[in-house]
């Protein structure tokens, strides 16, 4: 198919706007938070440093900070952990179930959130009896968080098959030294971009964290969408969307590189 | 590794246990050193023991609790203590299929989640298709970032950004005035507007994915024989990326469907199904009714899934 100049530059031009479509609403809410009116009101009437600086003197958003990050970093150690030996089971073996084990990894993320998280809520409150706190933001969010580090390892294990770790071990190595020395370097960066997009993914999940959090745990998330709605809370809100933009961005930006660079030595 | 090794070179493993110079040592049986040999002559045993931890989790906290949400959509709750009571009824199936005010909701909520679909499949075509096969390789890599950001900010973020933009002196607002339009506000149109633009991404990538994958040659071939842009487009690129395009469906209808966050910011007083669970979870702390409810996004998904089945979409998610 040889396109049209025309053409060419037309479908140029579409990608175009919807990019600008995709990328304009964000600019607004950056905008907003430098703005002196605390109802959106567009174009701003004049700009100010006061939301940003009341947004990082707010205790109530740091605190929230913190619990995410708290959240973030356990849920995918443990991501990390159960995802990379998924991995080796499905890629190294051929067992019965497989399929079914696969699809189990992929199903917590594939299901509305509002699934899984319903579906914990029940499970802590009614079927186990268990308080919700900030454990079982935890641990639902490990659950989804297994599929990104499971992605990433799974791809890496494909394409770097047996032959040294088989080589390791004729050379006499045992099975914990052949991954300390072996296996783990080659799949390091996989690791780390897996867990970088498990952290930014538990970081900003808002639906299965409504209904596994506890009365007087407020992630980042769910202190935004607390606040959203209070006028005079507004412009702070736009500020923790700015600086929530950034932070996802810079790890995903890193996982992106990481998964680039792979693909291009491949 | 390699097969024309000549003289057993010195061995410098980690586990050399002493200063052999020739061959390899039998190695001393530590405890490890069985425990290796047993692993290795045991691939069962490993397989068992990668999965027994991953598999327990997944068990125990994803399909214990589905099977349980499932069991709970039978039960009810004493509306006298408040106390779910274990007895097996349908009333919350009868309830839910019944009421007007939940078959309401779920045809307005599919009909959501079904123009959502179709505004982003035709967002995603003409951007995935340059990407895929006009752009330079250069261009094209900063076009995947660029649509790639995105995807990671903030769901919260994103349904915020939309809440300014179509607020009533927003900037769309100022926007559209000048030629006598003026925003939709918050209700429908707006959420509409808001979980397309959430879900962009995720139809563009597989749909960009199986668009690269149809091979150039193709294309040059159906020009050979006449083909204009259109004809080939038609008959030879659609069909093929049908998987693709498909599978990005997926993203953009299910996700639709549960959702209730993005309904409550942008939404006005509006009601998804997702909104009539969180309710019942929450403020009416019905959970039986809230699982039954439930279930109608699960059936309609299952369905949607069963139905794409045959056409190969769930290889491309």
């Amino acid at each position: 198919m040889r396109l049209s100049r025309l053409s060419r530059t037309m479908l140029g031009a579409v990608a175009g706007l919807i990019l600008v479509l995709v990328y304009v609403p964000l600019l607004v809410v950056l905008v907003n938070s430098f703005s002196t009116s605390t109802s959106l009101s567009w174009p701003p009437p004049g700009f100010t440093l006061e939301w940003w600086r009341r947004a990082f003197a707010s205790a109530g958003a740091m605190e929230a900070v913190q619990t995410s990050v708290v959240v973030a970093l356990i849920s995918t150690a443990i991501a990390l952990v159960l995802g990379t030996l998924i991995s080796f089971a499905l890629q190294r073996f051929d067992f019965f179930g497989r399929q079914t084990v696969n699809l189990l990894v992929i199903l917590p993320i594939a299901l509305p959130g509002i699934i899984t998280g319903i579906a914990l809520n029940n499970f802590f409150r009614t079927i186990m009896g268990i308080p919700l706190s900030i454990w079982t933001v935890v641990i639902a969010h490990a659950t989804f968080c297994i599929v990104t580090v499971f992605n990433n390892v799974i791809a890496r294990l494909r394409r770097t098959g047996t032959k040294l770790e088989e080589a390791s071990a004729d050379l006499g190595a045992g099975v914990w030294t052949t991954f300390r020395l072996v296996t783990f370097p080659q799949l390091r960066s996989a690791l780390l971009a897996g867990g970088l997009l498990a952290f930014a993914l538990s970081f900003d999940e808002i639906i299965v964290t409504t209904f596994t959090a506890g009365s007087g745990v407020t992630t980042l998330p769910i202190f935004i969408l607390n606040n959203m709605f209070r006028p005079s809370q507004a412009p702070i809100v736009a500020v923790i969307a700015v600086v929530l933009v950034l932070v996802s961005i810079i790890p995903i930006y890193l996982a992106q590189r990481l998964s680039g660079d792979e693909q291009q030595r491949r | 590794m390699t097969t024309n090794a000549t003289a057993p070179a010195p061995v410098r493993g980690p586990d050399r246990d002493d200063g052999s110079r020739s061959a390899i040592r039998r190695p001393r049986a530590t405890p490890a050193r069985r425990t290796s040999v047993f692993l290795s002559t045991h691939p069962r045993m490993r397989l068992a023991l990668l999965l027994s931890a991953p598999l327990f989790w997944l068990g125990l906290v994803y399909v214990v609790a589905l099977a349980a949400l499932l069991v709970t959509a039978f039960w009810s709750v004493d509306s006298f203590t408040g106390q779910i009571r274990t007895e097996w009824t349908i009333d919350n199936i009868v309830t839910v299929l019944t009421g007007s005010l939940y078959q309401t909701v779920t045809l307005r909520t599919i009909g959501v989640a079904l123009l959502v679909t179709i505004i982003d499949v035709a967002l995603a075509l003409p951007i995935a298709f340059y990407m895929a096969k006009v752009a330079s390789p250069r261009a094209r890599r900063l076009l995947v970032i660029a649509v790639l950001m995105p995807l990671w900010a903030s769901y919260l973020v994103k349904a915020y950004a939309w809440r300014s933009v179509l607020s009533q002196d927003g900037i769309l607002e100022w926007l559209v005035s000048p030629f006598g339009l003026s925003t939709p506000g918050y209700g429908l149109p707006a959420t509409i507007i808001t979980l397309s633009y959430l879900w962009l991404p995720y139809v563009i990538l597989p749909i960009y994915a199986g668009l690269e994958r149809v091979p150039d040659s193709l294309l040059e071939a159906s020009a050979d024989l006449g083909g204009k842009t259109w004809p080939t487009v038609r008959h030879v690129v659609l069909p093929l990326a049908a998987p693709a395009i498909i599978a990005g469906t997926i993203f953009s209808f299910s996700l639709s469907l549960g959702d209730y966050i993005t309904v409550n910011i942008v939404g006005g007083a509006n009601q998804m199904l997702g909104n009539l669970v969180y309710t019942n979870v929450g403020a009416a702390n019905n959970l039986p009714l809230a699982a039954a409810i439930a279930l109608i996004p699960i059936a309609i998904i299952f369905g949607y899934l069963a139905l794409v089945r045959r056409t190969g979409a769930l290889d491309n998610l």
